[in-house]
């Protein structure tokens, strides 16, 4: 679990995140959605530590995130796997050494067993023969789900998914939604995926925080977020004629 | 302002740099690899520079040195001198500062805006130590290495052009290259490559891993890190010339 307690943060003096306070729960899929600009991706670059908050908590499972020294943060980043926009994936390693690289790195596995764990996460995202392709050979969403491997490999407590859908067709974004919700189920652990696909938010969203204007808005489920009353969630979900025209 | 700005950033990041490795194995092999890309990817064109850069300077110190007053072997003794002191050691290096800063900066620099640095600091890894130390340490361990074989090609360009032109016979040649040699010289130069490699692969590694925006940024960064390493290259030839010769 994931506890976010009074978070701010700002660029020469604008304000970008205000006071957020919510709670991120393990075993679920936490949606952290919201317009471009809102905040949504400071939020998240806050709970990882690529960014300092201002001032508040985070708490990964209530040890104080934010305070922690570099190397205190190193022991918690380990149990962290993310995925990037763009997959971020080493441009210089293949396929196999990129998901194999945390292990290199963190563990104490032989050279047999880091192969064995990559071709299981490998296999677990559905991809097969492409451990010697590099990430160039590859295709957009192959590489997403590189990243979803590599983001598995280490058996992370927390997952991290920043626009995991962006670039993707809608099947394959759907694809990847699904992949990362029964991950998520599967090995228990808790996913904060960052989004402003309403496909994904009605596909995997356990949880739905909405950021307006660097405020946490509105949260609820998927199911909940479809009835609300609140104007500014309205305009963003029904942002489309298509969302307008089923609502009516 | 912004000049102690990035002093003090770039002496923060060397300590970044400097700190203990998440796992020695995965760095020695790290280290291989630069040697390689930066070592031995720059032998074609070291060997290139070198031999022309001999045959030229005994060419023109030949001429210029035409006076009964001067012994023949001098122009054999200049050209090494100036190949030992002056042109491997530093004419070498700031070539590398081209080629190898403009690829350490790109390539640090593009993994820094594809969010590569990010998904290394995420996973826990010391991302500056990581991409920065083999680098400098491969760099430090193969440029004396380019740099003696620059000497002896810049030696034997010098000597083709004794032996395959009328500028000079080649026993004065050669009598001058052995007249009063001193290792010192080697050493002093040895050290001026050490020292150089450092300034060109932290420099390069810095605009590299502080590269902000895209494509241009990139490109920005690398042209700034061979600018910058080309600069403190010439001060610090100075500065150690004075130390180690005066």
């Amino acid at each position: 679990m994931i506890r976010v307690v009074n978070v701010s943060k700002s660029f020469d003096e604008v304000p970008v995140l205000k006071n957020v306070s919510t709670v991120f729960e393990k075993g679920k899929t936490n949606l952290i959605i919201g317009q471009s600009g809102s905040g949504k991706t400071v939020l998240m670059k806050c709970l990882v530590g690529l960014l300092n908050s201002d001032s508040g908590q985070i708490l990964y499972d209530n040890h104080q995130f934010s305070t922690m020294s570099f190397a205190e943060r190193r022991v918690i980043r380990q149990k962290l796997g993310m995925l990037f926009q763009g997959g971020a994936l080493f441009d210089s390693m293949t396929v196999e050494e990129n998901v194999i690289f945390p292990l290199k790195m963190f563990s104490t596995m032989t050279l047999e067993e880091k192969i064995d764990r990559a071709n299981f996460c490998l296999k677990r995202v559905n991809l097969e023969n492409v451990n010697h392709l590099y990430p160039a050979e590859i295709s957009g969403g192959m590489k997403k789900r590189v990243a979803i491997a590599r983001a598995i490999s280490n058996s992370p407590s927390y997952l991290f998914c920043d626009e995991p859908n962006s670039g993707l067709d809608p099947l394959t974004a759907i694809v990847i939604d699904n992949l990362i919700s029964e991950i998520t189920q599967e090995f228990d652990i808790t996913t904060v995926v960052n989004t402003h696909d309403m496909n994904s938010v009605m596909e995997i969203g356990d949880k739905v925080a909405f950021i307006y204007k660097g405020e946490l808005w509105w949260e609820g489920s998927r199911f909940e977020i479809l009835k609300t009353e609140n104007k500014e969630v309205n305009d963003f979900v029904y942002a489309s004629e298509l969302m307008r025209t089923m609502k009516q | 302002m912004k000049l102690f700005f990035h002093i003090g950033r770039y002496f923060m990041l060397l300590v970044q740099i400097l700190k203990k490795p998440e796992k020695a194995s995965i760095y020695r092999r790290q280290i291989i690899l630069e040697m390689d890309n930066i070592g031995l990817q720059s032998l074609g064109i070291v060997a290139i520079i070198s031999v022309f850069m001999g045959a030229v300077v005994t060419i023109q110190t030949a001429f210029n040195t035409d006076h009964p007053m001067l012994p023949r072997y001098a122009v054999g003794f200049a050209t090494r001198q100036s190949i030992i002191l002056e042109f491997a050691p530093t004419i070498i290096s700031l070539i590398l500062a081209g080629k190898v800063g403009s690829r350490i900066a790109s390539e640090i620099g593009t993994m820094r805006v594809t969010e590569q640095i990010d998904a290394l600091e995420i996973m826990g890894v010391n991302s500056s130590g990581f991409l920065i130390l083999p680098k400098v340490v491969a760099a430090m361990i193969i440029n004396p290495v380019l740099i003696v074989l620059s000497m002896f090609l810049g030696i034997f360009g010098g000597w083709v052009v004794s032996a395959v032109s009328d500028v000079m016979p080649v026993s004065n040649f050669i009598y001058g290259i052995l007249y009063e040699f001193a290792p010192y010289d080697i050493f002093y130069a040895l050290v001026k490559t050490v020292v150089f490699a450092f300034i060109i692969t932290t420099i390069s590694g810095y605009y590299g891993y502080f590269t902000k925006g895209g494509a241009l940024e990139v490109g920005q960064s690398s042209t700034d890190a061979v600018v910058t390493s080309s600069i403190f290259i010439i001060i610090f030839n100075l500065i150690l010339t004075q130390l180690l010769l005066a």
